[in-house]
């Protein structure tokens, strides 16, 4: 099984990030649960949602507290909500900013960590830049296709366009496959260097 | 066709496939997109003939299904927590008029204090009403008795309730096999009204009946509900037949052949509690569950049957009677008369606390050295509630707990909520 | 020889269109003097002797299945009309009638309604029906939301100001001064208080639904001509009928009729008609009687006719008539019977320096002008 957990504020569309992960990995013959926590309030508060993803069916109903992976949507609840607990030393995150792990002040916590399962993504911009909005959910997704590698580009192409219709969805895919291309680049860096 | 859709969605594609008449809907977390997805439906004419009500309440919801199904049309609505004690009244009038109603209940707690997450205690308050009460594991079985509950509400002329998770089960997204339009058809019959408001012969319905006829009639409610008992397993098989899978049903039993420990519990923690118990047996305890399925009828024989064998019990519910204890444990209590084992009860999940595996592993593990106490609550805060009844006691009324509360653990920390 | 001066001849059988009325064009008479009338509320039901609701129902019932053909269903809320029509095993209704709740009559008729739209069956009207408790207190979210919805139904309120079938309570209906078993004159307190009141026809009208009327069982055949106007519409309607109460209000069971004339003789109750939330009609009083001869009938009122009399508020219940008058316009425009009998501060004998409430209504008194007056014209 691969939980992913996703931290953000209400109204950048984590709920719906953990259900086009789910209908990605459903796309690929797998099973997943995709559900959120969430307040009554509308936005700006943290919101958490979850995926889990695996070959049998799913039974557990708990929110995950043990992650293999963290998508991030909003680094400023960074310092304020304890974002990582229960990760693992093998656990993979990806976090919405322009600056690195170390510029974000992670970088005495990136140690315990695979520092090639641990990257950031400027998906604010890209998605700026190709949907007009700020709304990061779909990018990331798309980076975090090619860093975990639980599902495919392509499948995340799929669950967005079976979400979101015309112009929308062409939008979000696009977005969505540069930010694949970025992670994608950096991961070979990384590599390179390593 | 097989889906990855959410709870909420793949109910109201349930719902619509029974060529609902008239659906009244007032909005309520966790039921809003239940209600939405229907409204669209109807808009772009996928459910036709239909008509849709937006009501001024949950009271009026219900009123005006009563009217609907009284005047000859399949009449749906949904509800949750605060809506369903609002429209009390009107279910134990729709119940004891006969009526066969279909309603979702998305499980939520009640207040004080405001909680919109899930516990049972909404459903399981209503109990008593006369309605069917069904409850579902996971969406694909939500679904699946939405079906089934028309079948089964008009044949034995009785309200049924399908009630699933608020939120653990409604906001989920997971895999569902829809099923078309024409095997729905082949299972559910169009409705043939029992008592029909109808000029062409008409009848008085709601007539006041006093103590000489009172009593008969409410036992034939209770008659009826014993009726459905059989029904309802022969119904979930029918469904099987036709759907190809088993959905439903009076109870479902996990690994109970050889326990000496039984797990019973209602709805979607049926799934964590059979992660804990595969563990467990993986250690070698010998350990099952029972999912009970139907609440109201109370299966109080197929209860006996699967459980009369165990040494103990832990009946693990989301409900609080407050004042006593567990309300699932009663029954089943109940059901155990004259047979001779340990039983405990769990109080967990209220308000929508997670039920987790850890915690479940620890209490299944105490429950087998035979160390819970009659009445157990599960990751209570014990220190938190030991020191606000101590302060309580010092000093007299001393204004809301909540607040109390928030002063002793100090400023509001930014923690997970 | 000149040929006599024509005379117009008023003939006061045809105007007051009492039942049975031989002298009126077929299609004008009322349906009770029919031999095919409905009898939806037919006989053997167990209300008091002088029911105002009984009459009034059984009126706006059979009026309703004439002009549906019959093909109506009825939904009642729980009160004195529920309850003395349908003792299990026996009912009084010959229609298809559903009694569910005290509070969700209009909203258990917005659901039959929609069955019945749904079933392609919409030739079949739907009538829902309550008492002042019923429908302008529980009852009125449902109501409210009937309105907004403008569901097709006709809502009838048979309004007798209080709770009667569990005991003569005050419901938002009771009007001032009026003792009920909650509102007794005791402690100072002459009956109920003198709140704003709550007047259903008018937030009936603010919902600008397509029809509104009030009637009242002394002008029969106006209150089954009301209902057949409401039923040659759509969507929602409501219809706000004053029902004396014998037993509630203490009055004389053959008092039924009178009282419901004065009530709307004093202007007290007006009665009219209103269309999208706009008065279209007003039936005029015909013959203005000060408030006194319609309370002192009623033991209601009693304690405002004690020794001495409370004259102070006899003034202000006058006040209210008198403000109804100016409202709704309903005195005739040509001055015909407008003027109470007395001179202006006799009848209400208000204290000096106190505004007088009979001044604000038109013209001066004139009791020989009254006497002289001729006979009232048709409505």
């Amino acid at each position: 099984m691969f939980q992913i957990r996703i931290h953000g504020r209400g109204g950048q569309g984590v709920v719906t990030a953990a259900e086009l992960l789910s209908i990605a990995a459903f796309e690929e013959g797998q099973h997943a649960h995709a559900f959120p926590t969430f307040g009554s309030e509308r936005t700006g508060a943290p919101v958490t949602s979850f995926c889990r993803i695996d070959q049998s069916p799913i039974r557990s109903r708990e929110p995950i507290s043990a992650p293999d992976a963290l998508i991030v949507q909003d680094p400023t609840l960074l310092h304020q909500v304890d974002l990582f607990a229960g990760l693992g030393d093998d656990g993979y995150v990806l976090i919405n900013s322009t600056r690195s792990f170390g510029d974000l002040g992670l970088e005495e916590f990136a140690r315990r960590f695979r520092p090639e399962r641990l990257l950031t993504v400027p998906a604010t911009d890209i998605a700026r830049e190709h949907l007009g909005r700020p709304l990061p959910n779909t990018v990331l997704l798309g980076g975090f296709s090619s860093l975990s590698g639980a599902v495919s580009i392509d499948s995340v192409a799929k669950a967005i366009r079976a979400k979101f219709k015309g112009s929308v969805a062409d939008a979000n895919v696009v977005a969505a496959e540069k930010a694949h291309e970025y992670v994608q680049r950096e991961r070979t860096e990384l590599a390179a260097h390593a | 066709m097989r889906k990855q859709e959410e709870g909420s969605r793949a109910v109201a594609e349930a719902v619509a496939l029974c060529r609902p008449q008239v659906i009244s809907a007032y909005p309520i977390s966790p039921q809003t997109h239940i209600v939405e997805h229907l409204s669209d439906m109807v808009r772009t004419g996928e459910i036709d003939p239909c008509e849709y009500l937006m009501v001024e309440s949950e009271f009026a919801a219900m009123s005006a299904a009563i009217g609907a199904s009284a005047a000859g049309s399949r009449a749906y609505t949904a509800t949750a927590s605060q809506g369903l004690l609002y429209m009390v009244e009107a279910l134990y009038n729709a119940s004891g008029l006969g009526l066969p109603i279909v309603m979702t209940v998305a499980n939520r707690a009640i207040g004080a204090p405001i909680n919109i997450w899930n516990d049972h205690s909404d459903s399981m308050s209503q109990r008593d009403s006369g309605w069917i009460q069904l409850y579902a594991e996971t969406n694909q079985e939500a679904l699946d008795m939405h079906i089934q509950a028309f079948r089964i509400a008009e044949q034995v002329s009785l309200p049924v309730m399908v009630c699933m998770d608020g939120f653990i089960l409604t906001h989920a997204y997971e895999e569902v096999d829809i099923p078309d339009q024409a095997q729905v058809d082949s299972f559910l019959p169009p409705f043939e009204a029992r008592q029909l408001l109808d000029p062409a012969d008409p009848v008085t319905i709601g007539a006041m009946v006093g103590p000489e006829a009172f009593f008969e009639v409410k036992y034939l409610a209770h008659a009826k509900q014993m009726q459905a008992m059989d029904l309802i397993p022969e119904v979930a098989g029918g469904f099987a037949s036709v759907f190809g899978r088993e959905s439903g049903g009076l109870l479902r039993c996990y690994r109970t052949d050889d326990a000496e420990t039984i797990v019973v519990a209602l709805g979607s923690v049926l799934g964590t509690i059979e992660e804990a118990i595969d563990e467990l047996r993986e250690q070698g305890v010998r350990i099952g569950a029972v999912s009970l399925k139907s609440f109201r009828p109370f299966p109080l024989a197929e209860v006996r049957e699967a459980l009369g064998h165990a040494k103990r019990v832990v009946v693990l519910e989301k409900t609080l009677a407050v004042g006593i204890g567990g309300v699932a444990s009663a029954n089943v209590r109940t059901a155990l008369s004259g047979i001779q084992l340990n039983g405990y009860t769990v109080i967990a999940g209220l308000g929508g606390r997670s039920i987790t595996k850890e915690s479940l592993l620890r209490l299944f593990e105490a429950a087998g050295r035979d160390e819970l106490k009659p009445l157990n609550f599960l990751d209570l805060k014990t220190d938190i509630v030991d020191r606000e009844l101590a302060r309580v006691h010092a000093s007299g009324p001393s204004g809301p707990h909540e607040e109390n509360i928030l002063r002793d653990i100090g400023v509001v920390a930014a923690e997970a909520h | 020889m000149p040929d006599p001066p024509e005379q117009e001849v008023k003939l006061y059988q045809a105007g007051t269109f009492v039942v049975g009325n031989r002298l009126l064009d077929p299609d004008e008479r009322s349906v009770q003097a029919r031999t095919e009338r409905s009898n939806t509320l037919t006989s053997g039901h167990r209300a008091c002797q002088g029911c105002g609701e009984a009459l009034g129902a059984r009126y706006t019932l059979d009026a309703a299945m004439r002009a549906t053909d019959g093909q109506l269903v009825a939904t009642n809320a729980t009160g004195c009309l529920e309850v003395f029509s349908t003792p299990y095993p026996e009912s009084s209704w010959q229609l298809p009638w559903i009694h569910s709740l005290f509070g969700n009559a209009p909203a258990v008729a917005s659901g039959v309604a929609a069955a019945l739209r749904a079933q392609g069956r919409e030739e079949v009207r739907v009538i829902g029906q309550g008492g002042d408790g019923g429908t302008l207190d529980i009852g009125f979210a449902c109501l409210s939301g009937m309105f907004e919805r403008n569901d097709d139904v006709l809502f009838v309120c048979y309004d007798n100001e209080a709770y009667m079938n569990t005991g003569v309570q005050r419901s938002s209906a009771t009007p001032p001064a009026a003792r009920t078993s909650n509102t007794k004159p005791l402690g100072g307190q002459p009956g109920n208080v003198f709140g704003k009141g709550k007047n259903a026809p008018l937030i009936a009208m603010a919902h600008e639904i397509p029809y509104v009327a009030t009637a009242t069982v002394a002008e029969l055949r106006d209150l089954e001509a009301k209902v057949e106007r409401a039923m040659q519409i759509r969507g929602a309607r409501y219809l706000h009928v004053f029902v004396p109460c014998p037993l509630g209000w203490g009055s004389a069971s053959h008092d039924t009729i009178r009282l419901a004339r004065l009530v709307k003789e004093t202007g007290l109750f007006p009665v009219f008609e209103a269309e999208d939330g706009e008065v279209t009609g007003v039936s005029k009083i015909r013959r203005r009687v000060p408030v006194e001869e319609y309370l002192k009938l009623q033991k209601r009122y009693a304690h405002l006719f004690g020794d001495p009399p409370n004259t102070k508020v006899i003034a202000q219940i006058q006040a209210r008539a008198d403000r109804n008058i100016r409202n709704f316009g309903l005195l005739p425009e040509d001055g015909e019977g407008a003027d109470l009998p007395g001179e202006a501060g006799d009848i209400a004998g208000a204290s000096p320096g106190a505004p007088d409430p009979v001044e604000e209504a038109e013209g001066e008194t004139n009791l020989m002008r009254l006497l002289a007056s001729t006979p009232p014209g048709p409505q």
